[in-house]
C-alpha cells in the first residue's frame, strides 16, 4: 500500500486522529469545508475504517494551530490526498486499538472484533472499548504501511447514503458562517475600493466621516481605505460617505480593446505539451500530413467569467500584542499565513489563521483578499477583534476572474474520416493567482493599494500534467499524431486565477465542439465518432452509460430541439464524464435548456449524495457560464457589479437533470467538483448546432450571440 | 443614505411572534437589526440590492427582502425568519425535506430559498413544478443545487397535505 503523500509533511497519527475518553473521535484534515460535503465524506471513511458510528465523528478542518499541512483545498484533489490519509491513519489506528485490546484481553488479534468501538470476541468474551484504550492519550508513533484498510466487500457505509454534516444547521440558519461570527467588543469593517484598478487617490477629507455616529476609525494607508464602526449599518454608511468624499485620478484605466486580439498579439511565452506536460522546447508549426483527405481548424473563445459567490467575501481579525488572529475562508490558511507575514511584516509564528466556513467560492475569489482587508483594519485598533465585510460590489469587481482564453484546434481525417493529425493552441493569462510567500511581491490586493506598495509577482508558467492553463487540452482520444501548445500571455486586462476547473473548461469546451464538428465532416455519428477514436475503458463506459440513460439516436426531434453530448476525464486523470443535454432554441435565438443526463464514474464511491451534488451543481453553474456570463469593463473600469450586470442562471432556467454513477469499489477515489464543468459546455454547443445547424464557438451563448451567428450565415 | 447625525429612537418590532422594543436607527436595513441586534442570523446577506434572496423573510404571510428596506418600515407588522419556520432539533417538515433530498450543498442561499418557500406553501398547499420555480426566480443559487431544492419543496408540500 502505498502512504498518502500527506503523510510527507504530517507523519503523525496524532496530527490525523484523536480518541477521546466521552466515545468521541475527532479527525483532523488540513482541507477545508467549501459546500462540497468533504466532512461528511471524510466522516464516513474514519467511521468505516475504524468501526465506529458515524454520528462519534467530528471533523476539524483547517486551522494553523492544529491542522496537518495540505496546501489548498483545490485541483479536486481533497479525497485523494486527504481521504486517502484519513483511510490510512485509521486503519492504523484501528490496528493500534486492536494490539492494546489484545494484550489487555490475552486474546490474540485474529479472533477480536470491533463494534462502534467495542473491542471483544474470543475465548473469554471480554470486552475494552477504544475510550478506555486510549481516550485523551495520544498514539506516539508515525503512520506506517502495516495497517490495511478494509476490503470494499466489508463496507457497511461507504457508498451508502448517509446525512450529511451539518444538514439541520444549514437548513435552520444557524449553521455558523464567517459573516455571523460574533466576538466579544467586535468591532464591523467596510473597505472602500478605487472606482477601478489603477485609480490613485488624489484628495480626501475624512473629517465627515469621522464625524459620523459609531466610526472608531478611519484606515487610510496609500489608496486603501476602510471604516471601523462599532454597529455593521454605521459601518455601511461611513463607508458610503467616505467613497462619496474620495477624489480619484483616473486617467490610466483598463486596455478595453478586444481582448482576443490581446491574445494572440501580446507577449507570451510557448510551451509545446507531451503526455500533459509542458516541455521547454521550441514550438513547431502544426504539419497535417499529406495524406489528409480533409483538414478543419476552428478557434473557441471564452470571455472572463467571475466565481460569483452568493455570500461576499468576509474575514474576522484581532491584532492583539503583536500576534495576529485570523478567521477566514480560504481554501489555503497556511500559505495565507504567509502571505500575510509578508505584507504585515509579521513572524509566520506570530500569526494563527482558522478556517471558517464562507459561501461557496468555487476558487481563488476574495476569500484571501477580505483577510488582509480585515487584518489592516483590526490593526488600526488593537485589541479589537474587526469583522471586515465586502459589499456585493467589491467582490463582483475586484475577485480574481477566470481569465479570457482562446483555443485554436485543427485537426486532419484520412479517407476513412478517421483523425490522423491534431493540433491544438491554448491562449490565456495565468489561473495561479493564489497568495502565498511571493519575498517583495504580493498577491493579495490591499498590497498593491498600500502607501508602502507591493506588486504582484510575474506569473511563472505551471509546468505541470494539466496544469492551470493547458489543463484538459490534451485530448483523451488516440490520435496518432498530435501537437499541443500551451502559450502564457502577458499584459492582460484584468486579475486572474483559479475558477473551478482552471483551463478545463475552455479546453474541453473546445476539444469536444470540435470533436463534433469533425464527426459531422465525416459523416458519422458523434457518439460512435468518439468511440473510434476511444481507448480507455472507463471513458466508453461514461459515453456508453450516459448515451444509453438518454436514448441517444432513436428520437426524431421536433424542429428547433437539439441534442448534445460531450465527454471528458479531468485532468485526463481524475473523474470521467459524459454529458448529454437536451434544449430548444427559439426563433429569436433564445435558448432553453430542456433535459441534461450525466454519466460520472469518480472511482470508488464515498458519499453518492454528496458526488451527485457536486457533479450537478457543476452541470449548472457551467450552464451558467456557457449561456450568460460574461465580465464586462471599459476603460473606466468593470461594469459587472452586481446580479444585473452580470446575470446567473436562475429557478427558471434550470434543467431537469438526471445522474447515473458508476461506481469502481475496487478503485481509488477521482475528484470529481471540476469534471462536468468542459463537458457540459460543449454538449450545449453540440446541441444547438443539431437543433438549429448554428455552430457556436465563442461564449456565452446569448441570444444575441446565437442571432450574430445567425446572421453571418 | 448616509445620515451624518446619530438619529436613534424606539423601533416595535414583531418577530417570530415576539414583540421588541429596539433602540436602533430607524433607517437600518432590517436584515442588521435581525442578525445584530435580535441574533437572527439566518438571514443572509448576499447583494444589499434586492437581486439575490438570501436575505429573504415572511412580512404578514408574504415574502420579502430584509437587505435594504429600512427597519421602521416593519414596524406593527409580523415578521417570520428561517429560526421562526423551525429549529436545527426541531425542525419543520419543509426543513427536513431539504435534509432529506440533500438540498444544499454551501447553504448560503438556502435559508433566503427556505422562507420563500414556506411562504408559497401557505398560500397554496400544492404547488407543481412551474409554480416552484416561479416563486423562486428571485432567488439566486450558486452551488448549483437547484434540482434537489424543487425536489425538497414538492416532497415537503405532499407531506405537509398529509
Amino acid at each position: 500500500m502505498t502512504l498518502s503523500s500527506s503523510f510527507t509533511k504530517n507523519p503523525d497519527l496524532d496530527s490525523w486522529l484523536q480518541i477521546h475518553a466521552d466515545g468521541w473521535v475527532t479527525v483532523f484534515t488540513g482541507k477545508v469545508e467549501l459546500g462540497q460535503k468533504l466532512k461528511t465524506a471524510f466522516a464516513v471513511i474514519a467511521a468505516e475504517e475504524l468501526d465506529v458510528e458515524f454520528s462519534r465523528i467530528t471533523i476539524r478542518t483547517a486551522d494553523t494551530a492544529v491542522s496537518p499541512i495540505e496546501g489548498y483545498t483545490a485541483g479536486s484533489s481533497s479525497m485523494e490526498d486527504s481521504g486517502t490519509a484519513i483511510r490510512q491513519a485509521a486503519a492504523e489506528a484501528r490496528r493500534v486499538l486492536l494490539e492494546l485490546a489484545s494484550e489487555k484481553l490475552d486474546e490474540p488479534v485474529e479472533n477480536l472484533a470491533v463494534t462502534d468501538g467495542e473491542i471483544g470476541g474470543g475465548k473469554t468474551n471480554q470486552h475494552v472499548s477504544y475510550w478506555e484504550l486510549m481516550g485523551g492519550k495520544r498514539f506516539n508513533r508515525e503512520v506506517t504501511d502495516a495497517a490495511t484498510p478494509k476490503n470494499p466487500d466489508q463496507y457497511r457505509l461507504i457508498g451508502n447514503p448517509v446525512p450529511s454534516e451539518g444538514g439541520e444547521a444549514l437548513v435552520s440558519g444557524s449553521m455558523g458562517f464567517i459573516h455571523d461570527m460574533e466576538l466579544p467588543d467586535m468591532a464591523h469593517a467596510r473597505v472602500v475600493r478605487p472606482p477601478s484598478y489603477h485609480a490613485g487617490l488624489l484628495d480626501l477629507d475624512e473629517t465627515a466621516v469621522r464625524a459620523m455616529a459609531g466610526v472608531i476609525e478611519v484606515v487610510r494607508d496609500g489608496r486603501f481605505l476602510a471604516v471601523v464602526c462599532e454597529r455593521e449599518e454605521q459601518a455601511v454608511w461611513a463607508a458610503a460617505k467616505l467613497a462619496g468624499l474620495a477624489v480619484w485620478d483616473q486617467s490610466k484605466g483598463i486596455n478595453a480593446g478586444d481582448v482576443f486580439e490581446q491574445l494572440k498579439n501580446n507577449p507570451r511565452e510557448s510551451f509545446p505539451l507531451i503526455d500533459g506536460i509542458p516541455q521547454d522546447a521550441p514550438v513547431p508549426p502544426p504539419t497535417p500530413p499529406a495524406r489528409a483527405a480533409t483538414t478543419l481548424s476552428a478557434t473557441y473563445q471564452r470571455p472572463y467569467i467571475m466565481h460569483g459567490s452568493i455570500g461576499p467575501s468576509a474575514a474576522v481579525a484581532c491584532f492583539d500584542n503583536q500576534a495576529l488572529e485570523v478567521w477566514t475562508h480560504s481554501q489555503g490558511v497556511f500559505p495565507l499565513r504567509l502571505a500575510l507575514a509578508g505584507v504585515l511584516a509579521l513572524p509566520e509564528d506570530a500569526i494563527r489563521v482558522s478556517h471558517v466556513p464562507g459561501a461557496g467560492c468555487y476558487g481563488h475569489n476574495g476569500a484571501d483578499d477580505v483577510a488582509l482587508d480585515a487584518a489592516l483594519a483590526a490593526r488600526a485598533v488593537p485589541g479589537r477583534p474587526v469583522l471586515l465585510k465586502w459589499e456585493r460590489a467589491d467582490e463582483h469587481a475586484w475577485e480574481p476572474y477566470g481569465p479570457a482564453m482562446q483555443i485554436e484546434l485543427q485537426a486532419s481525417l484520412d479517407d476513412d474520416g478517421r483523425v490522423i493529425y491534431w493540433s491544438g493552441d491554448t491562449y490565456s493569462d495565468t489561473h495561479m493567482g493564489r497568495p502565498t510567500d511571493h519575498g517583495e511581491h504580493s498577491r493579495l490586493l490591499a498590497s498593491w493599494h498600500l502607501e508602502k506598495q507591493r506588486t504582484a509577482p510575474t506569473p511563472q508558467p505551471s509546468m505541470g500534467f494539466h496544469a492551470g492553463i493547458h489543463r484538459n487540452s490534451d485530448p483523451i482520444y488516440n490520435f496518432p499524431d498530435r501537437r499541443v501548445i500551451k502559450h502564457l500571455v502577458r499584459d492582460l486586462p484584468l486579475r486572474t486565477s483559479a475558477l473551478r476547473s482552471l483551463g478545463a473548461y475552455a479546453n474541453v469546451f473546445a476539444i469536444e465542439s470540435f470533436m463534433d464538428e469533425l464527426a459531422h465532416e465525416s459523416g458519422a455519428d458523434p457518439l460512435e465518432f468518439r468511440l473510434a477514436h476511444l481507448g480507455d475503458e472507463r471513458a466508453r463506459a461514461v459515453l456508453e452509460s450516459a448515451t444509453s440513460h438518454a436514448d441517444w439516436g432513436t428520437a426524431d426531434r421536433e424542429d428547433g430541439y437539439g441534442r448534445g453530448l460531450a465527454v471528458a476525464r479531468y485532468k485526463n486523470l481524475k473523474c470521467f464524464t459524459a454529458v448529454v443535454i437536451d434544449l430548444s432554441v427559439d426563433d429569436y435565438g433564445a435558448i432553453k435548456l430542456e433535459r441534461a443526463m450525466i454519466a460520472a464514474d469518480a472511482g470508488q464511491v464515498v458519499d453518492p449524495e454528496g458526488l451527485r451534488n457536486q457533479l450537478e451543481g457543476g452541470l449548472i453553474q457551467s450552464a451558467s457560464w456557457t449561456l450568460k456570463e460574461q465580465v464586462d469593463y471599459d476603460a473606466g473600469g468593470i461594469l459587472s457589479r452586481d446580479w444585473e450586470s452580470y446575470p446567473i442562471m436562475t429557478f427558471s432556467e434550470v434543467p431537469e437533470i438526471e445522474t447515473v454513477l458508476i461506481n469502481r469499489p475496487d478503485q481509488p477515489f477521482l475528484g470529481a467538483g471540476e469534471a462536468t464543468q468542459g463537458p457540459t459546455a460543449a454538449a450545449i454547443g453540440n446541441a444547438v448546432y443539431d437543433a438549429v445547424g448554428l455552430r457556436l464557438r465563442r461564449l456565452p451563448f446569448t441570444q444575441d450571440r446565437v442571432r450574430a451567428v445567425a446572421a453571418e450565415g | 443614505m448616509t445620515p451624518s447625525v446619530k438619529r436613534m429612537s424606539k423601533v416595535n418590532l414583531n418577530v417570530n411572534g415576539r414583540d421588541h422594543h429596539l433602540d436602533v436607527d430607524e433607517k437600518t436595513p432590517l436584515i442588521y437589526v435581525l442578525r445584530n441586534d435580535l441574533g437572527l442570523k439566518g438571514s443572509k446577506f448576499g447583494c444589499g440590492q434586492e437581486q439575490c434572496g438570501a436575505c429573504m423573510v415572511i412580512v404578514d404571510g408574504k415574502a420579502e427582502y430584509s437587505c435594504s428596506t429600512p427597519v421602521a418600515t416593519f414596524e406593527n407588522r409580523a415578521i417570520t425568519t428561517i429560526e421562526g419556520i423551525g429549529t436545527a432539533d426541531n425542525l419543520h417538515v419543509l426543513q427536513q425535506a431539504f435534509v432529506t433530498e440533500c438540498a444544499a450543498q454551501c447553504g448560503y442561499c438556502i435559508p433566503g430559498i427556505i422562507v420563500v418557500a414556506k411562504a408559497l406553501l401557505d398560500s397554496d398547499p400544492d404547488p407543481g413544478e412551474e409554480a416552484i420555480r416561479a416563486a423562486l426566480s428571485d432567488n439566486l443559487c450558486r452551488c448549483g443545487t437547484h434540482a434537489q431544492i424543487i425536489k425538497a419543496i414538492l416532497r415537503a408540500a405532499r407531506e405537509m397535505r398529509g
